[in-house]
């Protein structure tokens, strides 16, 4: 298949290992790309700041290059996508305004072609078992955070490929090349990319938080599909870490740049030792192995948390096994209780010199949490008072035992 | 928010039509739940949150809205526009703003105008953007010469910088666009 290629002027220059991979990756997937020919500025983000007829005009010159030759556009730049896409909506929806665009570019337009994402073409046109077949280096062990960004998916009336909340082509994309991504909650967040370089004190918060929220689910790295997230995400991430007072040495890739190496081409070949955060290393030093997903996200506070939860569930795990066990036959009610740990350390603590209790303590600790609670309370505050409410638990146990068997 | 009488203006409807024109929506439609408000990722730095903009513009407070620091801070990342439970197309909105404070000359944040005007300069002389210029620029015209300085070497070790902008084939006809838009009556759609 052929699609037209525009790369936008990022991936030109900052991003040239973006337009690096996406070439290689086109090439490895069998799709053939014709770069536009004399492309020109889309004028993202600015133009529709300024003029609305110059916002429409700068995308649709180059898109109608491409439909004069009857092509689709493969814009892998995000914000290149959403301009075109938006051009393409208002070409093909508000005829008036149609008319003036095509007297702007001087050319003939009518949208008839259209503009594909790089998602898009590896979901949809090419298809994940065709790129599943391909994998020769599967990225085992890895485990990226998909970042979506907010152009990709939004707003759903141009773009509406994917879920604008939930969004799930680029998870697909890693589960095929072996990757296991994280769950997280900053897929379609922005990046402030617009704002980093007028607003550095509103954009660089934003990008701290994505950043955050990545490592804090447990993220290796970062995928992105879009030229200024990643620079956002990449160059500036050591501007981020000397504001907020945080090394995070995450790295980020482009998707294509995943897609070419889990094809089997060189992380070189495609530009991955250009970024700025260590990447190279990264990548072809994967664990290779999946290892167990971490039990809880960091900080001992959410630790202590997780803790007393194992502990709750341990607890009522033990009060449902006691209850599960068949009733005891009669007169041989000694047996079936599972002795936990902690019962027969405190039973031990309470009872230093009779073996005897001590065993008929554990055993009534071990069905009965609630009791061994309230005595280890006890406990801490006074050993005696302890001993006595432990012994009257016994003495009454003792006598329902003794009750249940009379009356049998 | 301070208060303020409201009285009906004829000039200031007529601004409210235009504007939600430009961006094809209506503001009678919000009703103001705070939607947009609660997902934006910059309400945070917003003088004004997106509703309150809204609101502004629903009591015909035209001023006060076009001089909200928050159209500039906006960062048409359309989290808004898509969560809006009535329709409100509040990211196109914010851009006509910007659009109609730039015509009548009250901006507020002079460092997003200059970088817009930087930028588009740019496409104009070579049809496409050049990074080292634009940041040069932009450093310039606000007056903060060594900003992201310590990028710039990086950023040609790597190769990912052309001292010189490419020679665009396509560079004549994208000039031709800003005459013809300039000409046509440019600033309006």
């Amino acid at each position: 298949m052929k699609l037209a290629y525009y790369p936008g002027c990022s991936l030109d220059a900052s991003a040239i290992e973006y337009n690096l991979s996406t070439q290689k990756t086109a090439s490895v997937l069998g799709v053939e790309l014709e770069e536009i020919p004399g492309w020109g500025c889309c004028g993202a983000t600015s133009a529709h700041s300024t003029n609305k007829l110059l916002s429409v005009a700068l995308p649709a010159r180059n898109l109608a290059i491409a439909e004069k030759e009857g092509l689709d556009v493969l814009a892998p730049c995000a914000a290149c996508y959403s301009r075109s896409r938006a051009t393409e909506h208002l070409v093909r929806e508000d005829a008036e305004l149609a008319e003036r665009v095509r007297e702007a570019i001087g050319m003939p337009y009518t949208a008839s072609n259209r503009t594909l994402s790089i998602l898009e073409v590896l979901v949809q046109t090419v298809g994940l078992e065709a790129i599943a077949a391909k994998v020769t280096n599967p990225l085992k062990g890895m485990k990226p955070a998909c970042y979506y960004g907010c152009l990709l998916v939004r707003p759903v009336e141009y773009t509406g490929f994917d879920d604008p909340e939930y969004p799930q082509s680029m998870d697909k994309i890693m589960k095929v090349l072996g990757a296991n991504p994280v769950k997280w909650s900053y897929q379609t967040e922005c990046c402030g990319a617009s704002l980093v370089t007028m607003r550095p004190d509103v954009g660089l918060k934003m990008t701290y938080a994505i950043l955050k929220n990545a490592v804090e689910q447990g993220a290796d790295s970062i995928v992105t599909a879009c030229p200024l997230c990643h620079m956002n995400l990449d160059m500036r991430q050591s501007q981020v870490e000397k504001t907020f007072g945080v090394e995070f040495n995450l790295p980020v890739y482009y998707i294509t740049e995943l897609v070419a190496v889990a094809c089997g081409v060189s992380p070189k070949e495609v530009g991955i030792d250009r970024h700025f955060v260590e990447a190279f290393y990264h990548i072809t030093h994967l664990p290779q192995e999946m290892e167990e997903p971490p039990a809880e996200p960091e900080g001992k506070k959410a630790q202590k948390i997780s803790e007393k939860i194992a502990e709750a569930t341990q607890q009522g795990q033990l009060e449902k096994k006691s209850t599960e066990e068949p009733a005891p036959e009669s007169g041989e009610k000694t047996q079936p209780v599972e002795l936990n740990k902690g019962a027969v350390k405190l039973a031990e603590r309470l009872f230093p010199d009779d073996q005897e209790k001590v065993e008929q303590a554990a055993r009534l600790f071990s069905k009965d949490p609630e009791k061994m609670k309230k005595v280890a309370q006890m406990m801490a505050q006074d050993k005696e008072k302890a001993v006595k409410v432990a012994e009257a638990f016994l003495k009454k146990e003792a006598k329902s035992g003794a009750e249940e068997v009379s009356k049998e | 928010m301070e208060r303020v009488l409201v009285a009906p203006n004829p000039a200031k409807k007529e601004f409210i039509r235009r504007i939600e024109r430009e961006s094809g929506t209506e503001v009678s439609l919000c009703y103001q739940c705070g939607k947009c408000a609660a997902g934006c990722p910059v309400a945070f730095a917003m003088d004004y949150t997106p509703r309150q903009v809204i609101r502004l513009l629903q009591l015909e407070l035209v001023d006060e809205a076009l001089k909200a620091e928050s159209i500039w801070i906006c960062a048409t990342c359309e989290t808004c526009t898509a969560r809006c439970p009535r329709g409100v197309d509040i990211a196109s909105l914010m851009d006509a703003m910007r659009r109609e404070a730039l015509a009548q000359g009250v901006v507020t944040d002079k460092k997003v105008a200059s970088f817009n005007q930087a930028f588009l300069n740019l496409v104009e002389k070579y049809g496409r953007v050049h990074e080292v210029e634009l940041t040069l620029q932009f450093n310039l015209k606000t007056g903060q010469l060594f900003k992201d300085m310590d990028l710039g070497l990086p950023m040609f070790t790597r190769g990912k910088v052309h001292l010189l902008p490419a020679a665009v084939k396509g560079r004549q006809e994208v000039k031709n666009i800003f005459e013809r838009v300039r000409q046509m009556g440019g600033d309006r759609s």
